[in-house]
């Protein structure tokens, strides 16, 4: 896989969510990738970078351009410096939250990516990248 | 502080979300809707988000509790004009908006509001018919 552009973004406050996202749209038009397909996109984005600032206080969330078989896609990685996730098989679950919220973000996200990947250490960190193609369902 | 107008149109309050909501913003039209219920003594209450384009579990979660909220402060809430790749996307996320009335437009969403508000005196409906 090939990067072709990349831009760092770092999410310390709730409106720099909304700085990131039109950041990230303009990633997604920018290689055409369908309307459904931004929206898909944007709100997994949406709730990865929630996760990010309620659970570790905010980190960095980068994009890029990536190229694979000559197809592009968007490749959105979030990375914190947080407490990190014990189970991440149980994170995964829908419902499931420490928090109060409906315990959609983690798997909701993995269901509107088509690429997901979450890599946590506890004390050490969460990276969750996901990768949303141009053509992708 | 930015703020979500919410317009008071005879017995229904009206919000147009016209940007892109961040949490706290969400949660602060959350709170001025149910205080607006309580004050304007609203039966129904029309949320237009034509103009959004993306509703996450949390924002999902906000349209819920105040279509919840409102329900037992005797208001019905009609969310209007729902983009289809929002409404497809939702649904993938695992969010089905359950309890929560929702209609294509603003002419639409008015007139769930006025069947669902129904039972009111004669006079009350004569009047109302005038204004339309």
């Amino acid at each position: 896989m090939m990067t072709l552009s990349k831009e760092v973004v770092t999410i310390q406050r709730e409106p720099d969510v909304v700085f990131f996202r039109n950041k990230a749209k303009e990633y997604a038009v920018k290689i055409g990738m369908s309307l459904v397909g931004q929206t898909k996109l944007l709100t997994a984005a949406s709730e990865l970078v929630r996760n990010m600032l309620r659970y570790a206080n905010g980190g960095d969330a980068i994009m890029e351009i990536v190229v694979q078989n000559n197809i592009k896609g968007v490749r959105l990685t979030f990375a914190d410096k947080g407490p990190g996730i014990k189970d991440i098989k149980q994170a995964l679950q829908d419902g499931f939250s420490t928090g109060k919220s409906l315990g959609l973000g983690l798997p909701g996200a993995k269901r509107l990516a088509n690429e997901f990947d979450i890599k946590s250490e506890v004390g050490k960190g969460t990276t969750v990248t996901i990768i949303r193609w141009k053509n992708g369902l | 502080m930015d703020r979500i107008p919410i317009l008071k149109m005879g017995e229904f309050l009206l919000v147009t979300i016209q940007v892109d909501l961040y949490d706290r913003l969400a949660l602060t039209l959350e709170n001025d809707l149910i205080n607006m219920v309580s004050k304007t003594e609203a039966r129904g209450v029309l949320i237009d988000i034509s103009a959004v384009s993306i509703v996450d579990s949390f924002m999902g979660r906000i349209l819920g509790n105040i279509a919840s909220m409102s329900k037992i402060m005797d208001a019905e809430t009609v969310v209007v004009g729902m983009q289809p790749a929002v409404a497809i996307t939702l649904v993938e996320l695992g969010l089905t908006l359950v309890g929560v009335y929702t209609a294509l437009d603003v002419d639409k969403g008015m007139e769930l509001l006025r069947s669902k508000i129904g039972d009111r005196p004669e006079e009350e409906e004569d009047l109302y018919d005038d204004i339309v």
